[in-house]
C-alpha cells in the first residue's frame, strides 16, 4: 500500500494566541505538528504494521504531505521520526494567507500526482478548527470520503476499507474501496513517541521542498477574508467562596440571584 | 435582496433548533429558502413541520442516496441547487455533517467558506470568536456564493408562525459521491437530557470526578442541563467522547457553565470560554478555571454539589 498522510505545523496549542493584520500571528509562538495529525501518523503506522511494514524490509510506505512556512520542516521531522518514509513539503510565499479551499487545492494536486491508495489525515488542526480539509480533498480528488473515523479496518487483499464514523449525530459503519481519504478522531489510537532509533533515522529520510511553480501550481488568493479582529476584554474576577460546609448553600445563592432556579 | 438557502436538518419528527436559527440570522440578508432534503415519499410531511421562523420557501429533494451516501450526496443535491438559483448565500449548522457539507459544496460552487460563526450580518459578513472565545473576528466570502456554517445556539431565533412555499426539485448524484457506502447507522439515542450545543446550561465534570458522573448528572438533571465533560474524563472512558467539550471536542455557549473538577486547561477553555455565566468547583483554590469564573467554590465537588442538588430540588417543590 502506498499511503499519504497530511499534517501541518501548528503554533503549540498550549500557547496564548493572538492575530496581526487579519492573520494569525505565527511567528511569536512555537511551531508543532499539529498533535491532532500525529493519530492520523500513527493510525497509518498501524495499518501497515498490520501488514508486514514499511521501511527496510516492508512492502508499503508511508509519506507525509504538508503545506506550509518554511519551519514546517521540523514538525514533519517528528512524524518521519514516528516511522514514516518520506516527506514532500509545499513552500512558497504566495501561500500566506491561504484559506482552506486553497490549501486543499495544493494538497490534491500534490496527492493526484501519485498513485497512493489511502489517504490519512486528522479531523482538524488545532489553529484554524476547522475540519473541512478532508472532505475538500475527497471532493476535489473525486475519491471516497471516510472521515471522522473511530477505528478503521484495511483489507489490502481486497483493497477496501471500512470505519466508524463517529461524530456528535451518532456511529455509523462505513465501507469503501481505494483509494480513499480518510480522517480520524483522536480517541482511535495513542500516538507512539519517536524513539531515539527513529529520531536518528529520520535525520537520513527523504524530505523534498518545491514551491509551488515547481508543482505546477498556481497560487490562489483567498476566498475569504478577515475585516476586522478585536481581543475580547479579559473577564473581571469573579466571587470566590472556600466550602467550609456552605459551599452548595452559596452556590444556589448565586444560581438564584442570577435566576437560574 | 440576497438569496439566502439554508439546510433544514431534522431531528425525530421536528426542525432542528438550527432551521429558526439558520433562517433568522439568513432574514437579516435577504429571503430565505430552506433546503429539506428527505427520503422518497417523506419530503412532503417533513416540509410541513417548517411552520415557523423567517422562511419564505421550502425546496425538498428526495433520494434515497442522502442516507445511504450521506454528506457527499447531500452536497451534490446543494450544490446543484445553489448554482441554479445563484444564490448569494448557504448557511448550514457547524457540526461534523454540516461543515463536510459546506466543504464539498463550496469546493463544487467555487466558493469561499467561513465556519464556526456565531452571527451573519445584512452584508453577510460574519462573526467569529476564535482562539477559544479571546479574540472577535469579523470575516466575508470573497468570491462566489458565501458558504457560512453557524454554531448552535448563538443566534436567538425567529419563531414566529410561517407558512413557506413549497417546491420540489432534483439532483443528479455523482459517480464520486457514491464511493463510500454506509452500511449501518447508530444515531445516539436523545436521552432526557438537552443536546450540549444547544443547552441552555451545562453541567461538566473532569477528573476530579474520579470516575463518579453520578453528582454531576444529579446536580444537571436537577437543574435541567446537559453533561459535558473534559477530556481527561472521557480518555479515562467515564463519559463518552461525544460529551467531550474543548478544543477537540465540542465548542458551547450555555447561559451557564458549571464546571466541577476540572482545572481549566488552555484547551478545555478553549471549548467553552464563551459561555455567558462560567461557574466552577475545585479543590484546588489555585486551578486555573478559576481565571475565568464568575462564581467558584473552592471544595470538594462530592460534598458541594450533592447539597447544592438538593437545594435546587427543595426551591422548586
Ligand atoms: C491537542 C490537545 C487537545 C485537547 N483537547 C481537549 C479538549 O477538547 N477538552 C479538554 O477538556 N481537554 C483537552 N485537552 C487536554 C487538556 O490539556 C487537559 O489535560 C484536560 O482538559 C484536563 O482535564 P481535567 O481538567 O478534567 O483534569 P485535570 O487537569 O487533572 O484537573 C482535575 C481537576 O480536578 C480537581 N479535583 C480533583 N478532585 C476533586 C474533587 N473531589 N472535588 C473538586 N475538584 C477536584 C483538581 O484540583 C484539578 O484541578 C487537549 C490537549 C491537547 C494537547
Amino acid at each position: 500500500m502506498k499511503i499519504a498522510v497530511c499534517v501541518k505545523q501548528v503554533p503549540d496549542s498550549w500557547a496564548e494566541k493572538k492575530m496581526v493584520n487579519g492573520l494569525l500571528d505565527r511567528e511569536g509562538v512555537d511551531a508543532v505538528l499539529n498533535d491532532l495529525d500525529e493519530y492520523a501518523v500513527e493510525e497509518a503506522l498501524r495499518i501497515v504494521e498490520a501488514h508486514g511494514g514499511n521501511g527496510e524490509g516492508g512492502a508499503h510506505t508511508i509519506t507525509l504531505i504538508s503545506m506550509g512556512p518554511a519551519r514546517t520542516t521540523d514538525a514533519v521531522r517528528k512524524g518521519l521520526s514516528m516511522g514514516a518514509d518520506s516527506a514532500i513539503i509545499i513552500t512558497d510565499d504566495a501561500l500566506v494567507g491561504s484559506d482552506a479551499i486553497g490549501t486543499s487545492k495544493v494538497l490534491a494536486g500534490v496527492i493526484a500526482d501519485q498513485k497512493f491508495d489511502l489517504v490519512l489525515c486528522g479531523t482538524e488542526s488545532t489553529d484554524a478548527r476547522m475540519s473541512v480539509v478532508p472532505a475538500m480533498l475527497a471532493q476535489r480528488l473525486g475519491w471516497a470520503q471516510l472521515t471522522f473515523a473511530g477505528s478503521v479496518s484495511v483489507t489490502p487483499e481486497t483493497s477496501s476499507v471500512t470505519i466508524t464514523r463517529e461524530t456528535e449525530a451518532g456511529i455509523d459503519t462505513m465501507k469503501a474501496q481505494f483509494p480513499c481519504v480518510i480522517s480520524v478522531i483522536e480517541k482511535i489510537n495513542e500516538p507512539r513517541y519517536p524513539s531515539f532509533k527513529g529520531i536518528m533515522a529520520a535525520k537520513k529520510k527523504p524530505m523534498e521542498v518545491h514551491s509551488l511553480s515547481a508543482i505546477g501550481l498556481e497560487a490562489q488568493s483567498a476566498w475569504s477574508a478577515v475585516v476586522d479582529a478585536t481581543p475580547r476584554p479579559a473577564k473581571a474576577a469573579g466571587i470566590k467562596v472556600v466550602d467550609e460546609g456552605a459551599g452548595g448553600e452559596a452556590l444556589l445563592n448565586f444560581l438564584a440571584e442570577k435566576k437560574f432556579i | 435582496m440576497s438569496q439566502v438557502f439554508i439546510l433544514a436538518e431534522f431531528s425525530g419528527d421536528a426542525p432542528a433548533k438550527t432551521v429558526a436559527e439558520l433562517a433568522t440570522a439568513g432574514a437579516k440578508a435577504g429571503s430565505v429558502t430552506a433546503v429539506v432534503l428527505a427520503a422518497p415519499g417523506k419530503g412532503a410531511a417533513l416540509a410541513g413541520l417548517i411552520t415557523s421562523g423567517p422562511i419564505a420557501e421550502v425546496v425538498v429533494i428526495e433520494s434515497d442516496a442522502f442516507v445511504k451516501y450521506s454528506v457527499p450526496a447531500a452536497a451534490d443535491a446543494i450544490a446543484q441547487l445553489i448554482s441554479a438559483r445563484k444564490a448569494d448565500a448557504f448557511l448550514v449548522a457547524s457540526s461534523a455533517y454540516g461543515k463536510e457539507v459546506a466543504a464539498r459544496v463550496a469546493v463544487q460552487v467555487e466558493s469561499g467558506l467561513i465556519t464556526d460563526a456565531v452571527d451573519v450580518g445584512a452584508d453577510l459578513t460574519a462573526t467569529q470568536l476564535v482562539f477559544g472565545g479571546s479574540t472577535t473576528v469579523h470575516s466575508r466570502v470573497s468570491h462566489g456564493c458565501a458558504v457560512i456554517t453557524v454554531r448552535p445556539n448563538s443566534v436567538t431565533p425567529d419563531l414566529a408562525a410561517s407558512s413557506p412555499t413549497i417546491t420540489n426539485a432534483t439532483f443528479d448524484i455523482s459517480a464520486s459521491a457514491q464511493l463510500a457506502e454506509v452500511l449501518s447507522s447508530a444515531p445516539f439515542v436523545k436521552g432526557g437530557r438537552p443536546e450540549l450545543t444547544e443547552a441552555q446550561i451545562i453541567v461538566s465534570g473532569g477528573r476530579g470526578t474520579n470516575g463518579d458522573f453520578a453528582v454531576v448528572e444529579a446536580f444537571a438533571d436537577s437543574l435541567g442541563a446537559a453533561v459535558g465533560a473534559s477530556r481527561a474524563a472521557t480518555d479515562a472512558g467515564w463519559y463518552p467522547h461525544s460529551h467531550q467539550v474543548g478544543q477537540t471536542g465540542k465548542t458551547v455557549s450555555p447561559q451557564l457553565y458549571v464546571a466541577c473538577g476540572i482545572s481549566g486547561a488552555i484547551q478545555h477553555r478553549a471549548g467553552m470560554q464563551t459561555s455567558k455565566l462560567i461557574v466552577a468547583v475545585n479543590k484546588d483554590p489555585d486551578a486555573p478555571i478559576f481565571e475565568i469564573a464568575d462564581f467558584g467554590v473552592v471544595g470538594d465537588l462530592f460534598a458541594v454539589l450533592p447539597k447544592a442538588t438538593e437545594g435546587v430540588q427543595a426551591r422548586k417543590s
